[in-house]
């Protein structure tokens, strides 16, 4: 072949480079403008509320994903173990994404609302004590370190400046609302604004300790969450085809 | 371009590139090389054309088989529902008095009951119904909303505590946390609590104050009402503790366990099936 016109010549050399270069960053660039077509028209996705939001950044920080993925696949086994597969519109509001490419533990995507906030906070502190052939480390710390979050407003603003859609009200309360969902209907706060401002958020205390609210709380408020906002029953699959 | 020196060993041509007079062999690439290649190249033009490929401005290329993951879950899962439909059909129809009543459809629940209970109600109930601290044992005659298999299903659908509208509550008060009982009264009375089982003594008074507080829920001997979720506390079979500290302590400040809901998330044929495997742990008393 005639490889020879690329070798010696520096100019076509180069050019080719760019083409080639051009090729690999429009297949990646270009879908996503298209991402509006990507997300299924859905009812019920709303972005995190703050305290889930502290408890997905808990998520990440301890590396849940490394064992446990957020993505049911349109399989039929995993469809009849975890529920409906995972819409792309179910993970349009995170940074980054959790679908994970591991199951050392079960898929997480529905996890919410299957158990009870005691047995979470039970399973986090000591996995064994619940599910005896479980190889899932303990995070007995969760429940004892404290959460503070006095930045939440500034977090939700970072991710409205990628394109998280949190209205100026919700940035405002974040750090009001934090505590209104950890104390529920037994704290001062108005539990019905939140839930307005957040529909279908698990309140009330999570970790089975009123006195405080640790790390352990956000991150059963954002597990209780996890699967359940999408209303599946005005859910039309015929116009989700992929 | 100067002339091409032909090495003279191999017969290749060399790059004219030489190094301490080493010559750099111009080895085209192996035939079967570059055919595989453009095989594939073709294989992915054939491909494009056949199956969703290419990113447009409004949606993407479908390719002329029509194919979809999610349509190809869809038809199979219709398709299982079909083959399955003749049980299912039963399963809907039927009352699960009716299904533990029938060998046939008893069998197929019992397996199908398993499988259900397994991935949703062993994590709290332990995988035999063996319970644990805080979670009832199924295994058991001792039930808290009753053990009859209307009353299973019931539960199994609405859950305790749970998100259902309809979900089964019972709220036992705070007694000592909210004062609603003087310290000596709650310890007489959780006095009289161990004495339904036959530990220790009671005084009278601890029985008054049951009559008066307790009895509404737990029955006036002490025997729960299964109606409002009111546990036995005659059999010493205990939800939490039942050390005389442990009563004391739910007295004081009641734990309160949630069960799920699962009507919606799962489908009345599994929820039927899981009652009847429910119901058979315990022997189906």
């Amino acid at each position: 072949m005639k490889h020879e016109i690329f070798e010696t010549n520096v100019i076509v050399l180069a050019l080719a480079i760019v083409v080639t270069i051009s090729i690999g960053g429009l297949v990646q660039i270009v879908p996503l403008y298209t991402m509006e077509q990507t997300f299924e028209k859905v009812e019920g996705m709303r972005p995190y509320s703050p305290l889930e939001q502290a408890g997905r950044n808990i998520y990440i920080r301890e590396g849940c994903y490394t064992c446990h993925s957020q993505q049911i696949r349109p399989f039929r086994d995993e469809v009849e173990r975890y529920g409906h597969y995972s819409l792309a519109a179910e993970s349009m509001y995170d940074h980054p994404f959790q679908w994970g490419s591991k199951r050392t533990g079960p898929d997480l995507a529905r996890v919410g609302g299957k158990y009870s906030n005691a047995w979470h906070a039970e399973h986090m502190i000591d996995p064994r004590a619940v599910v005896p052939e479980s190889v899932m480390p303990h995070y007995p710390f969760l429940a004892e370190k404290e959460l503070n979050f006095d930045d939440a407003s500034a977090h939700l603003k970072t991710l409205a400046m990628v394109g998280v859609p949190y209205s100026e009200e919700q940035i405002a309360k974040a750090v009001e609302d934090f505590t209104v969902q950890a104390q529920g209907e037994d704290g001062e706060g108005d539990v019905d604004a939140f839930l307005a401002r957040y529909p279908k958020a698990a309140i009330g205390d999570f970790d089975g300790n009123p006195e405080k609210i640790t790390e352990l709380d956000a991150l059963i408020s954002y597990l209780q969450m996890l699967g359940t906002l999408v209303d599946f029953t005005k859910f039309k699959p015929e116009l989700a085809r992929r | 371009m100067a002339q091409v020196e032909k090495d003279a060993l191999t017969g290749t041509d060399t790059t004219g590139h030489e190094w301490d007079g080493i010559k750099e062999l111009n080895t085209p690439l192996p035939k079967w090389w570059i055919y595989t290649f453009y095989a594939c190249i073709l294989w992915a033009v054939g491909y494009w054309i056949a199956y969703p490929a290419w990113p447009t401005l409004s949606g993407y290329t479908k390719g002329v088989l029509g194919y979809s993951s999610r349509g190809d879950l869809d038809n199979q899962m219709k398709m299982v529902a079909e083959s399955r439909s003749g049980w299912m059909g039963k399963f809907e129809a039927a009352s699960v008095e009716d299904i533990a009543k029938d060998k046939e459809l008893l069998t197929y629940a019992m397996a199908g009951g398993k499988f259900i209970f397994n991935e949703n109600c062993a994590p709290c109930h332990g995988s035999g119904g063996q319970g644990a601290k805080g979670y009832p044992v199924l295994a058991d005659d001792d039930w808290i909303w009753g053990g009859k298999l209307a009353d299973i299903e019931q539960t199994v659908r609405l859950g305790a505590r749970g998100i259902h509208e309809d979900t089964r509550i019972s709220d036992m008060p705070k007694y000592g946390k909210d004062e609603l009982l003087e310290t000596a009264e709650i310890k007489a009375v959780a006095d009289y609590v161990m004495s339904l089982s036959g530990q220790g003594q009671a005084s009278d008074d601890g029985k008054v104050i049951f009559e008066e507080n307790c009895a509404a829920c737990h029955g006036e001997d002490g025997k729960g009402l299964q109606e409002v979720g009111g546990p036995n506390l005659t059999d010493g079979i205990w939800l939490y503790d039942g050390s005389a500290e442990g009563v004391l302590a739910q007295i004081n400040n009641p734990k309160h366990g949630v069960m799920p809901s699962w009507e919606g998330r799962l489908d009345n044929a599994s929820i039927k099936q899981v009652t009847v495997y429910v119901h058979s742990l315990g022997g189906g008393m």
